[in-house]
């Protein structure tokens, strides 16, 4: 860039303080002649080198600072000096406290420090006596030089003393918060010769706008202006838009798929029945899985109400298959058990209910939801307790098992898995049943992401009144995502840190 | 879920066919059980509930090995009479009512075999068996027993004998007080005034179900060739079962069954039946629920894969198969036999209209439109605890506990929205200020109107947290979005004990109480040890969409 053009980038301050450069390279004295705040002179300074007009070596200073016994004794004055002026005579140690004023401690530091100084003498005994010397009385003529250092102008660079005070300052740094000494870095600017160039050319006389203005537009002073050229590759400090949770923005992704796809949205309370979530979908009721330790149950109120008419059917088809055809587990079903309260361990549940108010001429029909469910699990990097499911039911007299496999293939490719899988597995509620798993994007393995089947004769007819094949499928929300987000502890999908959630990328499925 | 680990060379053994690695793998994982790990000498798999019959390395070779095509069909077991007699005592009737009973000779036990069949015990015990609760198995060394057997129940002050791995010999409160098994089962008979016993003809006690055998006729040693078996519970049918599983086992080891007659004073029983059970199955209904068109011939051959036979519309069902209650069992069955990996996949041809919920859409565009206004959503647990919900907000509010939670952390349900924010804004001191947040999420409390007694709402709930925030900005924000609904809305004072006094508002829309927002008391902004003023709101958008709706 040329000198014109780049003296036409410079910016008020950076026009304020370059003049000054050539003179002096302090930096406090640069503030002061410029009558600009430190801040402003450190970022004309760095502006200025960014353009290589000056460059700045770095230099390290010591700085003294009173810390608050120096602040305290700077008012009133040393505690040895305070101590050595009440000996007049010889007085016993225990008259101290109450003569001085002082603490325990500074009592003893101030013996300490008068005894090196052979300012005072200590007498033993049973009841030690302290007397002042010559030499005591002879420096209570003056100030102590410890003294005087704390009476200076703070912050001091230590550079900046005498010798007499150096060694006053090295006393002070032994004892307890009196000075603290910070090693700071200072920056020392001088011109480059491009810069010894710019001055001398002169910067002066050019004037150059630094900001369009209403009122300059609106009197048309614009004119013939120039205004100060910006350098625009600088980086500029970051902003934060309000943004949708990412997995928000994924749920509304998912919810699209389903609807697309010509599915309702089923949604339902997270507190139900053991009757709903478990019963109706003939869990037997000493199914592992009811076990206290992977279901969540409410201390109170402990039971909910049960639905009469469906009740005798779904005790039936438990007790005896009731009139499906099936065997049934063979047990006395019991209403309390059926009667638990608790967070629903699967959106499963909403399917039960879905069905439970279909009609025939309502087939065929279709339903999904996306949902919390919660396990009774510790947390951990693989687990959570309250975590999301994405659940989907076709009632369909012609549905079938490859139908299950076809639509699992289309909702998977939307999310970006190339391939699906399904595998043999066992769930109480459907017949067949099968484990759905995905070819991982870019590890290319197999990732298990959830459960599906059709649902049996003992789940669908009891709830819609005849038999009907109804394929079923409960898909993990959090893993479906995971690897989009670049996440590998599945707690970090709801650490709700502000960071990730600014800087998170947008589902752009 | 039970894994059982098996030994390679005795499962090619049993297999009779060696595979390759790959293949192997492949084939297990479509057999219907989850492959944990495969290595040199050892195969870990996961074998799911309803399979019990494949908990032993035997039955587990016995169903891969007709899946694999090696053998095929149902397996053919004789059981031979033994005349041996257990007598079933009325007393029985209140405590363990039943007992299924075998005797299998001929075995020829080593270390490994002895782990084997204490491994099949244990596995049957932990998942058929419901921990001992449904059924409890009892095995012991005939030899050491003298028949009939009888299974009563006594007094507990007078059962005394020998319990296993113990030097001495203890009464059956003592057993339950200061034995392993005892300890661990010792609540299956809490409260009972009598407690189930075998005893033999000699009147030396066997065992005390479900808790432990005796040391002395209740252990199996490498001198041991034949065994007495018996289950014991609730349910005859289940123990039938069981002894199925456990006999058929011990047939694959060589073992030959006999059987026992089971006098039951009224009634009399022959137990194991190892006759297979006949079921109906209609292929047509069958083909339609799998989306395929198998003819017969391809049916039976299908189905003798996974170890039934097939005649005449009619499939037998093996004696050690706990699964079968209905005819789409032998769907499955059919479908892991055709190889799930070898079905098509389609989307049928029918229409059916989309619909999102309209609450649910609601609730989207009231975060859209706070996202316009800046704020950063957060998704927060409805789960949380008492300190988080009241303590340090400075409120004392009812809420609902859950029973059985395994952390102390999250133990009961959210009664509002706003602590959660909180939290957020307390994990977050970190990151860059102002920091203006929202959540909507689910409320819980105790209601008898609704069918689980319990209501819940979902609120939306904002928190920002900045050196110049104040109530002007909360208040502007339910202006913007009340507005934006075009409801009209009345604020009036109120007094909320995590607000600062004076600076604190209820929102009334339709003459309810949707909301209330303010400035965040100091006493709760330093319990969440933050040094950042926080002005607050929270709505109860079901209520709110009552009325937009």
């Amino acid at each position: 860039m040329d000198i014109a053009k780049l003296i036409q980038t410079l910016h008020p301050l950076e026009r304020k303080v370059l003049p000054i450069l050539e003179k002096t390279n302090s930096f406090d004295e640069i503030a002061k002649q410029a009558k600009l705040q430190k801040v402003e002179v450190m970022r004309a300074l760095q502006w200025l080198q960014n353009k290589k007009i000056i460059s700045l070596r770095q230099e390290l200073k010591e700085i003294i600072s009173l810390d608050e016994n120096g602040i305290k004794y700077r008012e009133k004055g040393l505690p040895e000096k305070k101590f050595l002026s009440i000996l007049e005579t010889e007085i016993p140690l225990s008259s101290i406290p109450e003569k001085t004023g002082l603490g325990k401690d500074e009592i003893g530091m101030s013996i300490g420090l008068l005894k090196q100084k052979n300012a005072i003498e200590v007498k033993a005994g049973k009841e030690p006596i302290i007397k002042i010397t010559e030499q005591g009385k002879k420096l209570l003529e003056r100030k102590f030089p410890e003294e005087e250092l704390l009476k200076k102008k703070f912050p001091i660079d230590v550079k900046d003393l005498n010798q007499e005070e150096k060694s006053a300052l090295e006393n002070l740094k032994k004892r307890r918060k009196i000075v603290n000494v910070d090693v700071v870095k200072e920056k020392i600017p001088s011109l480059t010769e491009l810069g010894k160039k710019i001055v001398k050319e002169g910067i002066k006389g050019i004037a150059i706008a630094d900001k369009l203005t209403a009122s300059m537009l609106k009197s048309d002073l614009w004119e013939g202006k120039t205004f100060r050229r910006y350098d625009v590759k600088i980086n500029v400090p970051s902003i934060y838009g309000g943004k949708r949770h990412f997995v928000s923005q994924a749920i509304s992704y998912i919810k699209r798929i389903w609807l697309d796809l010509g599915f309702k949205e089923m949604t339902g309370n997270m507190v139900q029945t053991s009757f709903w979530d478990l019963d109706a979908l003939f869990v037997p009721q000493d199914h592992p899985a009811r076990d206290m330790q992977d279901t969540f149950y409410i201390k109170d109120p402990k039971y909910g109400k049960l639905p009469k008419e469906l009740m005798k059917k779904i005790m039936a088809v438990h007790e005896n298959g009731w009139t499906t055809g099936s065997k049934g587990w063979r047990y006395m079903w019991s209403e309390e058990i059926a009667k638990e309260n608790l967070l629903r361990t699967h959106t499963t549940v909403l399917s039960a209910q879905a069905i439970s108010k279909l009609k025939k001429e309502n087939l065929p029909a279709k339903f999904f939801s996306v949902g919390k469910v919660y396990r009774n699990e510790t947390l951990s990097w693989k687990s959570l307790f309250e975590f999301i499911q994405v659940e989907g039911i076709v009632v369909d007299p012609n549905a079938n098992f490859m139908h299950l496999k076809g639509y699992l293939k289309e909702f998977f490719a939307k999310m970006g898995f190339e391939d699906v899988r399904i595998r043999p597995a066992h769930f109480p509620y459907t017949e067949p049943s099968a484990e759905v798993d995905v070819l991982h994007p870019v590890k290319k393995q197999w990732v298990e992401l959830g459960g599906s089947g059709i649902f049996r004769p003992e789940v669908v007819k009891p709830l819609l009144g005849f038999e009907c094949p109804v394929l079923a499928w409960g898909l993990g929300m959090e893993r479906t995502i995971m690897e989009y987000y670049a996440i590998k502890d599945v707690r970090d999908v709801y650490k709700n840190d502000l960071k990730q959630l600014r800087e998170s990328k947008v589902w752009m499925k | 879920m039970p894994t059982i680990n098996i030994s390679r060379k005795v499962f090619e053994q049993l297999v009779g066919r060696k595979l390759p690695l790959e293949k192997l793998k492949d084939r297990i994982s479509y057999l219907g059980t989850d492959l944990e790990s495969v290595t040199e000498n050892e195969i870990i798999v996961e074998v799911f509930p309803n399979r019990p019959d494949m908990l032993s390395v035997q039955g587990f070779a016995r169903a891969f090995s007709s899946f694999i095509g090696a053998k095929k069909g149902l397996r053919k077991y004789t059981v031979e009479k033994s005349n041996e007699k257990v007598i079933i005592e009325k007393s029985v009737a209140d405590v363990r009512p039943y007992t299924a009973c075998a005797i299998v000779k001929n075995l020829h036990f080593d270390d490994e075999k002895i782990k084997e069949v204490i491994d099949i015990q244990e596995k049957l015990h932990i998942t058929y068996g419901r921990n001992r609760k449904k059924v409890a198995i009892g095995i012991y060394p005939f030899e050491k027993i003298k028949t009939p057997i009888t299974f009563t129940a006594k007094k507990p002050e007078e059962i005394i004998f020998q319990p296993l791995e113990s030097s001495k010999k203890m009464s059956a409160l003592q057993i339950l007080k200061e034995h392993p098994a005892g300890k661990a089962y010792g609540h299956l008979l809490q409260g009972r005034e009598k407690f189930p016993v075998f005893i033999d003809a000699n009147n030396e006690v066997l065992s005390m179900p479900p808790i432990i055998n005796s040391h002395k006729t209740g252990k199996i040693s490498e001198n041991t060739k034949d065994v007495f078996i018996e289950c014991s519970g609730f349910d005859f049918n289940v123990l039938k079962k069981c002894l199925n599983i456990i006999v058929t086992a011990l047939s694959e080891m060589n073992g030959k069954i006999y059987s026992m007659e089971l006098d039951y004073g009224n009634r009399k029983f022959t137990t194991p039946n190892l006759e297979p059970e006949e079921m109906k199955v209609d292929i047509s209904y069958l083909n339609k629920l799998l989306g395929l068109k198998l003819k017969e011939p391809v049916f039976k051959k299908l189905i003798e894969m996974m170890g039934f036979d097939y005649k005449n519309s009619r499939v037998m069902v093996p004696s050690y198969r706990a699964d079968i209650i209905h005819q789409v069992d032998i769907a499955e069955d059919i479908a892991i036999a055709y190889g799930y990996e070898n079905f098509e996949s389609a989307i049928p041809n029918v229409a059916t209209i989309g619909q999102e919920d309209k609450f649910e859409a609601f609730k989207s565009k009231i975060s859209d439109l706070l996202v316009g206004l800046g704020l950063t959503e957060t998704i927060a647990y409805n789960v949380t605890n008492a300190e988080f919900q009241c303590k340090k907000m400075s409120t004392d509010i009812d809420f609902i506990e859950l029973a059985n939670s395994i952390s102390a952390e999250y133990n009961i349900l959210r009664v509002w929205v706003l602590p959660s924010l909180m939290e957020i804004l307390s994990n977050n001191k970190h990151h860059e200020y102002p920091q203006k947040i929202f959540t909507i999420g689910t409320v819980f409390r105790k209601n008898g109107k609704f069918d689980t007694n319990v209501e819940e709402n979902e609120r939306l709930a904002i928190a920002i947290a900045s050196e110049k925030t104040d109530y002007t900005e909360a208040r502007q924000i339910i202006d913007y979005l009340l507005r934006s609904l075009d409801l009209k809305y009345d604020i009036i004072e109120a007094e909320h004990s995590s607000f600062i006094p004076g600076r604190a508002a209820r929102v009334i829309v339709n003459g309810k109480k949707v909301a209330y927002l303010g400035e965040i008391s100091p006493k709760v902004i330093r319990s969440w040890n933050l040094e950042t003023p926080v002005t607050a709101l929270e709505l109860n958008l079901s209520e709110l969409f009552e009325t937009v709706k």
